[in-house]
């Protein structure tokens, strides 16, 4: 086990200890009075020099989160006050929400990190405190008056290192905005305040090193072309042999009808390529016209975890080389944080597409009109389609060995809004399906608890913590109904939760939504399958065993 | 202790000042006229300042947050208030939100136990707590129509006879005075008795529940047991919406108490946590349409800006692109 990852008893003794910060040790204490730990497993480590000096940001340096001197630039309070104004003249939202909490506490107990670690700071009020509290001794003058009163504070390095830690322990999942009576949004003020600490060079190398790597060679992973290309056909291998069907993706073709793009986890990561299995399966089966491109190979979006110009200048390849491919429109993967980019900023930032035609199905010719503006389609959606117009043939008997439940990804769930899709899709392709809790799931769904970027090994602790009220909710599934499949539309679950379901609910295992529709697909000259696309065995399939009975 | 009692004190002395001032220094003049002048000039100006300085803020992303199925595929239900597409479910979400506190509403309550477990409760007393919090101050205000008009408007009268339903008292009992004094009560017991409210109130959390219990205390003070010249207070509160700057009539001190504490709170009002009144209708979260990929939403400050074109991507891969049999744009 990982030195920073504690042994589950000492977990699960230090987490019953700690919920009672609030009672125990701190009691009479103000939030502000409390310390700021830094220890091992529960921070992720500052990017790397050369990384930030590749990006163009600011202060590249060799530290460590937990060095004394975090060596700031000179004048880095200016420098952080000015990017707060800054930003608060440029977004109605972020003055709306420092201003308008009533400190009512109902987003208290909704914040997974704050169920997994008892840690006040964690509410989500309070982790808007951090900043309100600064601000609100920046700009009223009620304040100047009233000394006190208001409970504000000056922005010192105490207050940086809580910025730095909190800012990094919120996940952006929106679960808290569902709740709060005036729709404060904590993701908007963590998106600012990491955009803020940019400025002086406070970042993590998690998130940078996958932002450049995505600029320079097209995806995350910093897979170059010709290696991309490798890792596509080696799948493609694996399909064969494992259906006897021969898939034939296409990479940077001009003229195809559709780009298809999706995290490059799923060319990569175990269990992302399975899924990216069942695409081609997928495709392959309803003969689309689609190509795949190297450059933009990259669904994801980590520039959204730093700051807006780089969330757009990463967002703008998908355009840039629709465009330059002339195909008619794009076609989305299951993923989390990236559908949140597509849906709500890519038109506003790279848009107008005019250059790429409204999605329509070449194969049910239904019109996708609901992007007709951003003229990209999730996969979800698509495929819903496919097999409410019975275009697929499907066995979903095939994923007999599989008992799903499903998990909402937070920003499909809470920045898109698509539920059904998935959940009709999941049940017309395997045959024993069960929902966890009804305030685990849909727009009250909780986070894996490593979203938004910090999906590190060495914040693994705080990792198994922020994401223990989603392991809660698959055992409860796991003890009622023996799920042992988690089935999720995002690239970020298919990395966090394995190890999430490993440490919490051992025996149960993730899968991609199109990894099952991949398992199902009747393909049209297929050998007779036995196994899953991972190579294990299908219940009812084994003619072997039949014959030894 | 010192962020509950500080405000308490605030709200004490502010109640003390006027009682002083006009039974024992005769200032009438200034807390009958100077300073509820004042105080309506700084609360209709700081409320306006308030929402003008958020309106003209530009909302550069949609950042609706979806709380139900988007529009998309014919078949599949569309949650029309939750994930609006149309200005009117929009509307009717903010509506909801403002008249029902609808987020409040879903609220439950999850708590940590041994195990370890996470326990999930339903807890809708904050929600009802804000209700008939925020509806009996409503309604006191609007009947309260009848102090500033020499014809009682029609909506006041109705409101009066129904606030007064249950006639017990002399005068008649009003409902609302008592849902307001215990709405004010549960809301700071609830603050201080539980450990999560306890850390995340500030002074400036209870202030505004002591200055409104005040207000309110002050007026069941005055109606029910201390009882003020009614018409003297309507003859003022005419002349005052007259714009006359003559002097008031001999009212009881209590009257000025009320009056001076409601001054201090519109006065309060535009530069506090009050101001989420105007806030609620601005929520970008709650106003905006789930329709993004439908309707292009513009950025106002939105700039050209250089990317790392595939032109440039494919001369730093080029031979590796040719190698893979990657078509490619220059041989």
């Amino acid at each position: 086990m990982s030195k920073y990852l504690p042994k589950q008893a000492d977990l699960i003794r230090e987490m019953e200890e700690k919920p009672s910060a609030l009672k125990g040790d701190h009691a009479r204490q103000e939030w502000w009075e409390m310390p700021v730990e830094f220890r091992e497993g529960n921070f992720c480590f500052p990017a790397k020099a050369e990384v930030i000096e590749e990006l163009g940001f600011a202060n590249p340096r060799k530290w460590a989160v937990t060095d004394d001197d975090w060596q700031l630039p000179e004048g880095w309070q200016k420098t952080l006050m000015d990017g707060m104004r800054e930003r608060i003249k440029k977004y109605r939202s972020l003055k709306l929400y420092l201003d308008s909490c009533v400190r009512c506490g109902a987003c208290a107990d909704k914040c997974h990190f704050f169920l997994g670690t008892g840690d006040p700071k964690n509410m989500p009020v309070l982790r808007a405190e951090l900043v309100r509290s600064v601000y609100r001794g920046d700009f009223p003058m009620v304040e100047k008056i009233l000394k006190g009163f208001a409970g504000s504070r000056k922005l010192t390095k105490e207050v940086l290192r809580e910025w730095y830690m909190y800012f990094y322990q919120c996940t952006e999942c929106r679960r808290c905005s569902v709740f709060c009576p005036m729709g404060i949004d904590t993701a908007e003020i963590t998106i600012m305040v990491r955009e803020i600490l940019q400025l002086v060079g406070l970042n993590n190398n998690w998130i940078l090193a996958p932002v450049a790597n995505c600029n320079r060679t097209g995806n995350h992973l910093g897979i170059e072309p010709h290696t991309f290309v490798q890792n596509v056909e080696s799948l493609v291998d694996d399909i064969e042999e494992l259906t006897g069907v021969t898939v034939n993706p296409t990479f940077n073709r001009k003229g195809a009808e559709i780009l298809f793009i999706t995290p490059s986890g799923d060319v990569f990561g175990d269990p992302g390529v399975y899924t990216m299995m069942g695409y081609m399966l997928l495709f392959e089966h309803i003969g689309l016209d689609y190509t795949i491109s190297t450059y933009a190979s990259e669904g994801g979006n980590f520039g959204f975890f730093t700051s807006n110009d780089m969330m757009r200048k990463l967002n703008a390849k998908m355009y840039h080389e629709a465009e330059r491919l002339g195909v008619k429109w794009i076609l989305g993967g299951e993923c989390g944080h990236m559908w949140r980019v597509v849906h709500q900023y890519m038109s506003t930032m790279n848009g107008p597409a005019n250059f790429l035609e409204e999605p329509v199905s070449p194969i049910t010719g239904t019109k996708f009109s609901n992007a007709k503006a951003t003229k990209m389609v999730h996969i979800a959606e698509f495929t819903a389609d496919l097999i409410h117009n019975n275009k697929l043939k499907l066995d979903p008997r095939r994923n007999d060995h599989l008992r799903t439940t499903f998990h909402d990804s937070c920003n499909v769930a809470r920045g898109m809004g698509m539920f059904e899709e998935p959940r009709y899709v999941l049940n017309k392709v395997c045959n024993s399906f069960h929902e966890m809790p009804e305030n685990t799931i849909r727009e009250q769904t909780f986070c894996c608890g490593s979203g938004s970027g910090i999906n590190a090994e060495e914040n693994m602790a705080m990792r198994m913590k922020g994401g223990f009220p989603r392991a809660n909710a698959v055992r409860q599934v796991r003890e009622k109904h023996q799920v042992n499949s988690l089935v999720t539309i995002c690239a970020i679950d298919r990395a966090s939760l394995p190890p999430l379901m490993r440490y919490w609910n051992p025996g149960v295992s993730v899968y991609g939504l199109h990894e099952l529709v991949g398992n199902a697909l009747v393909m049209q000259g297929e050998k007779m399958r036995t196994e899953d696309l991972r190579e294990d065995p299908m219940t009812g399939f084994d003619d072997k065993e039949d014959d030894v009975d | 202790m010192k962020k509950i009692l500080l405000p308490l004190a605030m709200v004490a002395v502010l109640a003390l000042v006027p009682f002083v001032g006009v039974q024992y220094a005769g200032l009438d003049y200034l807390f009958g006229v100077v300073i509820p002048y004042a105080a309506a000039v700084l609360f209709v100006a700081g409320f306006v300042y308030r929402m003008v300085d958020w309106l003209r803020r530009p909302v550069p992303y949609n950042i609706t947050s979806t709380c139900g199925q988007e529009k998309s595929l014919d078949w599949i239900h569309h949650d029309k208030i939750e994930s609006p597409s149309k200005p009117w479910h929009a509307a009717v979400r903010v509506l909801f939100e403002v008249l029902l506190f609808r987020s409040l509403f879903r609220n439950n309550r999850a708590e940590f136990s041994k195990g370890p477990d996470l326990v999930y409760g339903s807890t809708k007393w904050l929600w009802l707590g804000g209700l008939v919090f925020h509806w009996s101050l409503l309604v006191i205000v609007l009947r309260h129509a009848r102090f500033f008009f020499i014809m009682v408007p029609g909506f006041a009268e109705s409101l009066d006879q129904l606030d007064s339903f249950f006639d017990i008292t002399l005068p008649a009992f009003y409902v609302t005075d008592a849902l307001a004094l215990s709405a004010i009560t549960f809301l700071f017991v609830r603050r201080v008795s539980d450990a999560k409210l306890r850390i995340i109130s500030l002074p400036t959390d209870y202030f505004p529940l002591f200055l409104l219990g005040g207000i309110v205390g002050a007026g069941v003070l005055m109606r029910y047991i201390a009882k003020v010249d009614v018409m003297a207070v309507k003859d003022q509160m005419l002349r005052l919406m007259s714009f006359s700057f003559d002097p008031p009539a001999e009212i009881g001190a209590l009257f000025y108490v009320h009056l001076f504490l409601v001054c201090m709170l519109l006065l309060y009002f535009p530069f506090s946590k009050l101001m989420h009144m105007g806030a609620i209708f601005l929520s970008p979260t709650r106003t905006m349409l789930n329709n993004s990929r439908e309707k292009m939403h513009v950025n106002p400050w939105r700039q050209p800006m250089k990317i790392r074109t595939y032109s440039e991507y494919e001369d730093d891969y080029r031979e590796k692109m040719k190698k893979a049999k990657l078509p490619l744009e220059k041989e």
